[in-house]
């Protein structure tokens, strides 16, 4: 049995049922992100490690020149060693058909028995390798699907300068390639860099490694060894031509993988609750607005002998029916979201498998959230209950009380007629409304304009990095550091414009407890392809006893122009600088360095040596060069800078750089959904006082203009505030989307400002037509018999 | 012979439709001459305010004419009816509808800035007694002078007709010979004619003419000779 009480609850949310769905809606979307996001980011989490896990992904990575077997002994007995393993890895050149361009590729040894203890790959087509037949691989499947590749196929490589045919008898995931960068390069492109896995004795027959290896893999027990053990590591390989030992966070699949999953995690923290905040503030304002206008029921009900706890409950149904129907909706939704999208990701991450996990605990989350919002939104309304005496709310209502707002004197009297006076003393009675609306919408625009200036800032990006700091046309990396003159035979290429040296070496630069691994690149002072630039693109000078930095990492340094660091070079004879920070470099890709290629070699004792070029080309003549190179058995690997720089604009497109569009799309919404319910309450607490302005003679765009002129005022005070806003908030999400691997400028974007302004204008006329419609076709005498 | 302010021929007026359609006018026949006191009494539901309603230009009729001097009401578009109301109607009702954000000066104000020929705001005010009181807010007058607030606002614009829908219904006694005594002069010093709809009989012996209704028709017309002033009502 249905008690009296509660089929008035269900009558009145059928009469306000527009309103009540529009907040349910609101509450459901930030139910549903949570949900979703919170289920994706543990899925991934959770397919990560038990990836990692039963493939044995290590987690120390040592590489070296070469050392023999044996090492490997001392290396497992370092304390906190779990297990190490020996390996041979190579750079290679893969012949693609079709294509004058060589794809480059990496060779990883596999024990001629069994699967490696450490590393081990998931063959998902095809069988092992034959240790006894030197010729078979296995082939990266996100490389083998992105040319078509199957097993059986017959593959051409180039290894240590000797080119091959390979029987590809097998495709392999692996969690260590779950991303794969060219070197040299920072952006993942499956299509162009390979990974190929043959029998260690191929391996060492192709490089030259009999009964050594030149990378070691370590596994350890504890987390807090890392240290320690990186540090014993490096010491036994010193003498074996040790680069530095590193570990799994620096990894570079992992780095990417990690850092993806961190940006979504930190998503599906930040977003849902706006959507939360946004609800409650709504629910205040229309619970409010139904206690006012039922202050007579309610005075009727309590005379009836119901006590106030029971006429709050009631009132609290409501606002729990329209919260939990608006989670329970979002819970489903964000399932079916989250499902749809876990397949996306998965194959996005290249995960062989999925475990699907959803934490119960987000869907309790959720909803209490969701109803502690709401209440928490209805309860400041809700109070007024108690105040109500039923002889008081039996009397009819005093007209709300405006005296506060201020008799205009003077000039305003004379140059404000009267529905604006109206306008304005709605607005200033309250205050707290008013400015929370004005919150919300500028909010709701500063999220999109800040989007907005991001999305232009990743586009800035791409020309900075591939049009001012890179000018070049392709690079080229060799096999091992070469005498400068070997320049000069590419630059006798017919087409090849201009040609310029440069050497990468690998680096940790220390300063004080900071330090940081990475490469050093050695450029020619008044280098013209390849520059270091400020932040105005002016070059920068370089200096002999000098580094330049990028702002990224002189903030890991902690370092500024002027200070001085130290930089432990990993190559050769190893020398320590004491290097002076002679400016800072712009960069958009990674956290390059730069000195001075002469004062490079120097240190090195290895005077004009080069271990890569830049090359500007005449476009007519490229095949002919890319031929010409992938001829020359120094040549490492060529990167063609359009190809890098369409990787750069996918990468920004997809995976995690999509949830970009996800943002504004919501924050879209956002704003939308405050407009259009401050429209609505505007509508609905003043539809008594347009229709007396209809029957004193007002046209339906006079009366209207009352209707929509507090809204009007809202987003005109809000678009000013929102670009403000906007300009803010664009710094923090750009910081909160670089990473170690790519920096997001944030620049003043008037273009996005404008549009984020226009989308608000948008909302509110269409909000302010949709209500208009509404109140021209109300029932004036109806709306004035009714005592409001 | 005076000119009719309104006529109505075989006017009806049916809400709904099919078995549950009501029928609040079945045919009215009326002419009421200009600058006349009109009291109409009936019965709650025997079609008093849907007539008002209709020659008052805030709702349409089913069927039948209705003339308001030579022009024919029930040919008017939304826009003709608006600029009807604006330029010549006045109306009161029992719940006085002020705007609540303005106060009582700029309620009046609120007519008198699109009216063709209005008096002042002022003026209106002090005809319903209420000069002292035009900086007040609604929330801070009686109901007694919100209404006369109302009347004011209603006959600032020199309404050539004047509606009043149960102008005294929510108010005690000797507010609402105020309030009358207010539309009479309204009447006698403007010329406007006045139209009351009410169920307190006694205001009928205010009145030039009286008009019964009785379940969507005019039952009776009764012309009074001899005018009680409202101070004489027997409430």
């Amino acid at each position: 049995m249905v008690s009296p009480l509660d089929r008035k609850l269900l009558r009145d949310l059928w009469r306000m049922k527009t309103q009540a769905l529009a907040i349910s809606l609101v509450v459901a979307v930030g139910v549903m992100l949570l949900v979703m996001m919170s289920g994706l980011v543990n899925s991934l989490d959770e397919t990560r490690r038990a990836y990692y896990e039963r493939y044995r992904l290590a987690d120390v990575f040592a590489p070296v020149v070469r050392a023999p077997d044996r090492v490997l002994t001392s290396l497992a007995g370092i304390e906190g060693v779990s297990a190490a393993e020996g390996r041979i890895t190579g750079s290679a050149l893969i012949d693609m058909p079709g294509s004058d361009l060589p794809v480059q590729a990496r060779a990883v040894s596999l024990p001629d028995f069994g699967q490696p203890r450490l590393n081990a790959v998931y063959l998902s087509a095809g069988r092992w390798i034959d240790r006894r037949r030197s010729h078979e691989i296995l082939l990266l499947k996100s490389f083998a699907d992105a040319h078509g590749l199957e097993a059986g196929d017959i593959l051409s490589a180039t290894m240590h300068g000797a080119r091959r045919s390979f029987e590809i008898v097998g495709i392999a995931q692996s969690p260590e390639f779950l991303y794969t960068t060219a070197p040299g390069e920072l952006v993942p492109d499956d299509s162009r860099f390979g990974v190929i896995w043959m029998s260690r004795t191929a391996m060492e027959a192709a490089y030259d490694l009999d009964g050594a290896f030149n990378e070691a893999l370590l596994d350890i027990g504890r987390e807090e060894d890392l240290p320690s053990v990186l540090a014993a590591a490096d010491r036994i390989l010193d003498d074996y031509g040790a680069v530095g030992a590193y570990g799994l966070a620096d990894q570079f699949s992992n780095r990417f993988v990690a850092e993806e999953i961190a940006g979504l995690r930190a998503s599906s923290a930040g977003v849902p609750p706006i959507f939360l905040a946004v609800a409650a503030f709504l629910l205040n304002i229309v619970i409010s607005r139904l206690l006012q206008a039922e202050r007579q029921q309610i005075g009727l009900i309590k005379a009836f002998g119901y006590t106030n706890a029971e006429v709050t409950a009631h009132y609290f149904k409501l606002i729990l029916t329209i919260a939990a129907g608006g989670a329970v909706l979002g819970c489903l939704l964000g399932l079916a979201a989250g499902a749809a999208l876990i397949g996306v990701y998965v194959q996005y991450y290249k995960f062989p498998f999925l475990v699907f996990e959803i934490d119960p605990a987000s869907f309790i989350i959720a909803v209490s959230a969701s109803v502690a919002a709401a209440a928490f939104g209805g309860l400041f309304a809700l109070r007024r209950i108690f105040a109500l005496t039923p002889a008081v709310a039996m009397r009819p209502p005093t007209p709300p009380d405006y005296s506060g707002t201020g008799r205009f004197g003077g000039l305003l009297k004379r140059v404000l007629d009267q529905p604006t006076r109206m306008v304005l003393r709605r607005f200033v009675r309250h205050p707290g409304r008013s400015l929370g609306a004005i919150a919300g919408v500028s909010a709701g625009m500063a999220l999109s304009a800040g989007m907005m200036t991001v999305l232009a800032g990743f586009d800035e990006a791409v020309e900075t990095t591939f049009s001012v700091i890179d000018r070049s046309d392709m690079s080229v990396s060799f096999i091992e550091p070469l005498p400068d003159r070997t320049l000069h035979a590419l630059a006798q290429l017919d087409g090849v414009i201009e040609v310029e040296a440069s050497r990468t070496i690998p680096v940790i630069l220390r300063n004080g407890v900071h330090s940081y691994r990475g490469g050093v690149s050695g450029i020619t002072s008044g280098a013209r392809l390849q520059r270091a630039v400020d932040a105005n693109g002016q070059a920068l000078t370089l200096r002999g006893d000098g580094i330049i930095l990028t702002p990224a990492l002189a903030d890991i340094l902690q370092l500024q122009t002027g200070d001085r660091l130290r930089a432990d070079i990993r190559q050769g004879r190893r020398p320590q600088l004491d290097l002076v920070v002679t400016g800072i470099a712009e960069s958009l890709l990674g956290a390059p360095s730069y000195m001075e290629l002469s004062a490079l070699n120097r240190a090195l004792g290895e005077p004009n040596r080069v271990s890569g070029t830049y090359l500007r080309i005449d476009p007519l003549r490229r095949d002919a060069i890319y031929a010409a190179l992938d001829a020359m058995p120094v040549v490492a690997g060529i990167s063609v800078k359009q190809d890098a720089r369409e990787a750069f604009q996918r990468m920004m497109d997809n995976g995690a750089g999509a949830m970009r569009f996800v943002m504004a799309a919501i924050a879209a919404l956002i704003t939308f959904g405050i407009v259009y319910n401050t429209a609505r309450i505007a509508y609905a607490e003043s539809a008594h006082d347009l229709a007396s302005l209809r029957v004193i003679g007002f046209s339906k765009g006079e009366a209207a203009f009352v209707l929509l002129g507090e809204l009007g005022l809202i987003v005109l005070l809000a678009l000013p505030a929102g670009a403000v806003l906007g300009y803010g908030l664009s710094h923090a999400i750009a910081a909160g989307f670089s990473t170690d691997l790519y920096q997001v400028p944030a620049i003043f974007s008037p273009d996005s400002l404008g549009v984020a302004g226009l989308a608000v204008l948008a909302a509110a006329i269409f909000s302010g037509w949709m209500v208009k419609r509404e109140s021209d076709r109300a029932d004036l005498v109806s709306a004035l018999k009714s005592r409001e | 012979m005076t000119q009719n302010a309104f006529t109505t021929k075989n006017l009806t007026k049916v809400y709904g439709e099919g078995e549950t359609a009501v029928h609040a006018l079945r045919g009215v026949d009326l002419d009421i001459p200009a600058g006349e006191f009109v009291v109409l009494l009936g019965p709650s539901g025997s079609g008093k305010s849907t007539l008002l309603n209709i020659i008052g230009g805030l709702d349409r009729a089913s069927g039948g004419q209705a003339w308001f001097l030579d022009r024919e009401l029930t040919a008017m578009s939304d826009r003709q009816l608006t600029r009807y109301r604006r330029d010549h109607v006045g109306f009161v009702f029992q719940f006085y509808n002020l705007m609540p954000s303005l106060t009582a000066l700029e309620n009046v104000e609120l007519v008198t800035e699109v009216a063709e020929d209005p008096m002042t705001a002022e003026a209106a005010l002090a005809m319903v007694g209420l000069s002292n009181r035009a900086d007040h807010f609604p929330s801070e007058l009686s109901g007694g002078e919100q209404q006369r607030v109302a009347i004011a606002r209603a006959i600032a614009k020199n309404p050539t007709v004047l509606f009043c829908d149960e102008p005294t219904g929510a108010l005690d006694s000797e507010t609402g010979r105020t309030v009358l005594t207010a539309l009479r002069d309204v009447n006698e010093r403007l010329g406007a004619t006045v139209l009351i709809v009410t169920h307190a009989a006694a205001t009928a012996n205010m009145a030039d003419r009286v008009i019964y209704f009785s379940d969507g028709s005019i039952r009776e017309v009764v012309r009074n000779p001899t005018k009680l002033s409202p101070d004489e009502i027997e409430w």
